[in-house]
Formats: structure tokens, C-alpha cells, sequence
């Protein structure tokens, strides 16, 4: 049981608002895309609710604030990957996995063979078994990017926060990222909340979609309510349309009038 | 590799003890030992016994705290600010201490008869003041950010080392022994200057060693540390701390010795990988035994004339560290 709940969060940098009154329920198990324009704070959204930002206010992780939680058990209870993660050089893939094991750890405790099965057990469920000793600077981008899923995954938390789990894959290696966290959330029962530039790949992913503008929520709901082309056009300034596909999905097409010449 | 390298440093600890400057005889100080554990009758005059036991034994231990507790810090300060080229003195350690020893030169230019020296106690309370100075600055210019605290360091230490050279300037006359201390070197050692650092160093051996894993997990920037459940400035005040206690401790036996903290920690991750678990540990006995080498060869490589320990190891360390830079960069291609 990990549903998250959002009540009037606000959240900013240095006394400057980015996010204000945002309040949402994500039910365990479900997962929410966080989507808007370029600079509509989503990253700042998603840090908010990882607690990675002062100003946060009420987030509450299965009923517990996540404010009085101290940042161990916080960690426990929440899984962040950022868009861009730091991933030292020379560290080998199963070393930077184990990293995830840290708020299970005593302070100053080593990992011990538990912690090790945990490492190993997520590295062949993630397919890179057979990159377990290597450095991290010779992974292709979607090599990193499943190691980063694999260390936010060692952390055995029931909430996973990806931001922009997509960024830099091209569209296959995208799509089996996005089908590699959907088979790990009906498995585990994990709740997801992503940030997704791809409006197509929210469609398609997610059960629930956020459309946030200028730090607040303009709309939110299931795709088909969020992704309509009116509220695409107003919020992102875009002309498009929204297609359903054969197996009844949706599709967000950018759609441009033939030009004159 | 961690078995190796103790076994080198022990090696390397015997060797220097059992050879020096004065000839005891190899075959001649065993005896002795052997004499002193059974009770023997040592084949060595009184002298000879007090260069072994009172010059020569803790010289080579103290060249080993010293290379452990600079290359040990030089690692840490280099995991906390994320950067290569971090080294124990850079936030304000070396001139602090420089600018208290020189203080204690200028101002009782026979110090060194004295029954305690206070150079080093000068040394030490200057290195200490020099990166208290740092932090105070640092964290209230921004919060323990490291960039910041990197600045203030920079900032920090040229303005001790402007005072250093005005209090210098104004007493040329003992320009000599200021600098003799500058270079860096172990001449004047006893057990005093061991006991002197060892608790200090011990306790930053200790925490190092602990918070070898919290600096991996700094490794991947605060943010993510933060998500992983620790308190990055937190842990940085304890490494930084413990480094810069054992650096000051350092320094106030050895004067400044330099390319240690940073050669040594480099060194190892390039043979044995970056993980603060083992780059830790590693530097602290390769340190050890890279100062004990050098040590040993400014005592006798002109003896009885001693070159000055930080002419050693930049003369002896550059060439070695071209040379590991050239095979891992071979073996990466």
C-alpha cells in the first residue's frame, strides 16, 4: 500500500514559487504522468514529492507526511531518478546499483550479502547482468538509463519518481524503458509518477495524466479527458490533433497546414 | 590488493628501519631486537642503540603517519568537492599553518632549543585556523555548497600566505628556517611528534574508513544523495573534519609535503577502480609506504646532508605517476 497524496503543495527555490496548490491522489499501484510546457515546473513537482525541495509542503506517502519523516525512512518509502544523474566515471554498474541500498544501511554499515542478492535479483530483471562489472562511462544511453532505473529499484521503495525516463533514448529503446517500468509496477505493485515530454508515450503509459501550467494544475484525469486538442493548444501553443489507433490508443500529432509554395 | 599493500608498507617499514645514514649492521640490529625481546646482550653500543630506537624508528613511523594522514585526507577532500585535483591543503591548511609557524620563527628565533618546540604546535593551531576560517566564510557566503567552500578556501588561503610573506618580509633574517620548514621534511623527529599526531590521525584513519561508502554515495551529487536518504553537508562537515584534523597533524611534523595527497589517492583508483571503499584504505597505506620510501631516501641518498622530504617526493612521485598515467590510459584504448 504506498498511495500518494498531494494537498495544496507548493514548492520553490531560494523564496521563489514554482509550484503552488497542486493537490492530487495517485492510488497504489497507478501510474500518473506529470505533463505542461517547457518551464510549467514539473521537475519541480516531482522534487517536491521526492522532498528534495525546502519549500514542499504536504505530501503525504500512505497517510504519513513525508515532511516528519526522517531522510532514511523517506528514502525507504520513495525512489527518485533524476533527468540528468551523475554517474561517476569509473564506478562499475553493480557498485552504483548498491548505492541504492544506502537507506537500508546503518549509517556507517557496509552492504552485506542481502543487500547484494537484492543488487544482483534487480540487474537480471533489468537485463544487465551481463553488465554488472562493467565501468559506467562505456554504457550507450539506454544501458544508463536502465542502470539508473536499477539503482532506484534496489531501494525497494513503493513509490518510483522518474523524471523524464525517456530523455536522449530514441523510440524503440524508449518504448521498451516504458514497457520494462510497467511490467516492474504490475509486478510489485509499485505507484509510479513520471514527468513525460512524450505526450504519445503519456497516453499510451500512464492511467492518469496532470497538465500543469505555470506551476499550477490546469487539468488532470485520465488521458482522453487531458490530451484533447483544445487544451493542447491552449497550454503548449501547439496545433494538433489526437488519433486513436487501432488498438485504441492515442496518438498526439503535431499537424501543420499545408504550406502555399 | 589490500593484502599486498599491507605487506608492502611492512616490508617497507622494516627496510628503512633496518638501513640508514649510520651502518648499524642488518645482521647486528636483528641481534638487537632479538636482545630486547629475550633479554639478551646487544651487540650494539649505547649510540648506535639510541640512532636505532631514538632517531631512526620513529622517524620511519612518523614518514608513515604523515604519507597515511596526506593521502588519506587528499582522497576525501578530493571525494567531497568532486574534483581531481582537490588536495588536503586547499582549504587553507597549508598557509594557516605556514603563516603560525613563521609567526613562531619571527617571534623567538631560538625556538627550536627550546625544551618543547612550538613550531609545531603553531603549525597545527594555524592549519586548524586556516580552514576554520574557510568555513565560517563559506557557509555563511552559501549555505555549504562545496563550489562555495572551494572559493573561500582559494580566497582564504592567498590572503594567510600575503601575511606569511609580509611577516616574512619584515624578518629577513630568519628567512632560512621558515622556509627549511616550508620544504617539508622529518630531520627533527622523535617519539614526542609521534605521539604528538597519532591520536589525531588514528581518529581521521578511523572515520575515514567508516565514511569510505557515504563518499560513493556523494559521488552521484547531492540531490541524488539526498533522494538516497543521506545528509550531504552533514557528511561532508564529519569527512572534511576528520581530513583536516590529520592534515593539520601533518603538517605540523612534516612542514609542507606536497604531491602526496594528490599522486597517491590517483594512483590507486587508476589500479584498483574509484570506489571510495577501496580508494580509501588503499591510499592511507600507499601513502604510508610512498613517505617512508621517500623519507628514506632523503636521509641517505646525500648523507649525511638531508634533502628536504618534499623535493623527494614531487622528484621521485612525478615521473612514477606520468609513467601509471601512460599504462591506464594504454590499457583503455
Amino acid at each position: 500500500m504506498t498511495a500518494v497524496h498531494l494537498s495544496e503543495v507548493s514548492a520553490g527555490y531560494r523564496g521563489r514559487t514554482v509550484v503552488s496548490g497542486v493537490t492530487l491522489d495517485v492510488p497504489t499501484g497507478a501510474w500518473l504522468a506529470i505533463i505542461g510546457p517547457n518551464g510549467a515546473g514539473k521537475s519541480t513537482l516531482l522534487k517536491a514529492i521526492a522532498g528534495l525541495v525546502p519549500q514542499a509542503t504536504d505530501v503525504r506517502v500512505d497517510d504519513r507526511p513525508t515532511r516528519t519523516l526522517d531522510p532514511r525512512e523517506r528514502a525507504r518509502l520513495i525512489g527518485y531518478a533524476p533527468q540528468n544523474p551523475v554517474m561517476p566515471d569509473g564506478l562499475s554498474v553493480t557498485d552504483y546499483v548498491l548505492l541504492g541500498r544506502t537507506p537500508h544501511l546503518g549509517l556507517l554499515a557496509r552492504e552485506g550479502p542481502r543487500d547484494l542478492a537484492i543488487v544482483h535479483s534487480v540487474l537480471d530483471r533489468l537485463d544487465l547482468a551481463e553488465l554488472a562489472d562493467r565501468p559506467l562511462r562505456t554504457l550507450s544511453g539506454g544501458e544508463r538509463q536502465r542502470t539508473v532505473l536499477a539503482r532506484v529499484l534496489a531501494q525497494q521503495a513503493g513509490v518510483l519518481l522518474l523524471d523524464e525516463p525517456t530523455t536522449g533514448l530514441d523510440i524503440g529503446h524508449a518504448q521498451s524503458l516504458l514497457e520494462l517500468v510497467d511490467r516492474l509496477r504490475a509486478e510489485d505493485g509499485t505507484t509510479v509518477i513520471s514527468t513525460l515530454h512524450d505526450l504519445t508515450f503519456a497516453a499510451q503509459y500512464c492511467d492518469r495524466l496532470v497538465l500543469l501550467n505555470a506551476g499550477t494544475v490546469v487539468a488532470s484525469g485520465k488521458p482522453a479527458e487531458v490530451l484533447t486538442p483544445e487544451l493542447l493548444t491552449e497550454h503548449y501553443g501547439a496545433t494538433v490533433e489526437v488519433l486513436p489507433t487501432r488498438e485504441g490508443n492515442l496518438v498526439v500529432a503535431p499537424t501543420r497546414a499545408r504550406p502555399e509554395h | 590488493m589490500l593484502a599486498v599493500t599491507i605487506a608492502a608498507l611492512v616490508a617497507v617499514v622494516v627496510g628503512s628501519t633496518l638501513l640508514g645514514a649510520a651502518d648499524l649492521g642488518v645482521g647486528r640490529i636483528i641481534a638487537e631486537v632479538w636482545a630486547q625481546v629475550t633479554g639478551g646482550v646487544s651487540p650494539l653500543s649505547e649510540t648506535e642503540a639510541a640512532i636505532l630506537w631514538q632517531i631512526r624508528l620513529p622517524r620511519v613511523l612518523l614518514a608513515g603517519l604523515v604519507g597515511a594522514a596526506l593521502a588519506g585526507s587528499g582522497a576525501a577532500f578530493q571525494g567531497v568537492f568532486r574534483n581531481p585535483l582537490a588536495d588536503p591543503y586547499l582549504l587553507g591548511a597549508a598557509a594557516g599553518a605556514g603563516l603560525g609557524a613563521t609567526i613562531v620563527v619571527v617571534a623567538f628565533p631560538d625556538a627550536g632549543a627550546w625544551a618543547v618546540n612550538p613550531i609545531p604546535i603553531a603549525a597545527f593551531l594555524g592549519a586548524l585556523g586556516g580552514v576554520a576560517l574557510t568555513w565560517a566564510l563559506g557557509s555563511s557566503a552559501g549555505g555549504g555548497g562545496t563550489a562555495i567552500l572551494l572559493l573561500a578556501g582559494v580566497a582564504v588561503a592567498s590572503f594567510l600566505a600575503a601575511i606569511q610573506a609580509f611577516v616574512q618580509q619584515l624578518n629577513t633574517d630568519t628567512i632560512k628556517q621558515v622556509y627549511t620548514w616550508m620544504l617539508g621534511g622529518l630531520s627533527t623527529s622523535g617519539w614526542r611528534e609521534v605521539l604528538l599526531t597519532l591520536p589525531y590521525i588514528a581518529l581521521a584513519v578511523v572515520v575515514l574508513c567508516l565514511a569510505a561508502r557515504l563518499l560513493d554515495v556523494l559521488s552521484v551529487g547531492d540531490e541524488e544523495a539526498s533522494s538516497l536518504g543521506l545528509r550531504p553537508a552533514r557528511v561532508r562537515m564529519i569527512v572534511l573534519l576528520a581530513a583536516s584534523l590529520a592534515t593539520a597533524a601533518a603538517v605540523s611534523v612534516s612542514g609542507l609535503i606536497g604531491f602526496v595527497g594528490i599522486v597517491v589517492p590517483h594512483v590507486v583508483r587508476m589500479l584498483a577502480g574509484v570506489s571510495y571503499r577501496i580508494v580509501l584504505p588503499l591510499s592511507l597505506l600507499g601513502g604510508a609506504t610512498f613517505l617512508v620510501i621517500a623519507d628514506y631516501v632523503a636521509r641517505t641518498a646525500f648523507a649525511p646532508a638531508e634533502v628536504p622530504l618534499g623535493v623527494i617526493t614531487a622528484f621521485t612521485g612525478a615521473p612514477f605517476f606520468v609513467l601509471v598515467l601512460r599504462r591506464s590510459r594504454e590499457k583503455l584504448r
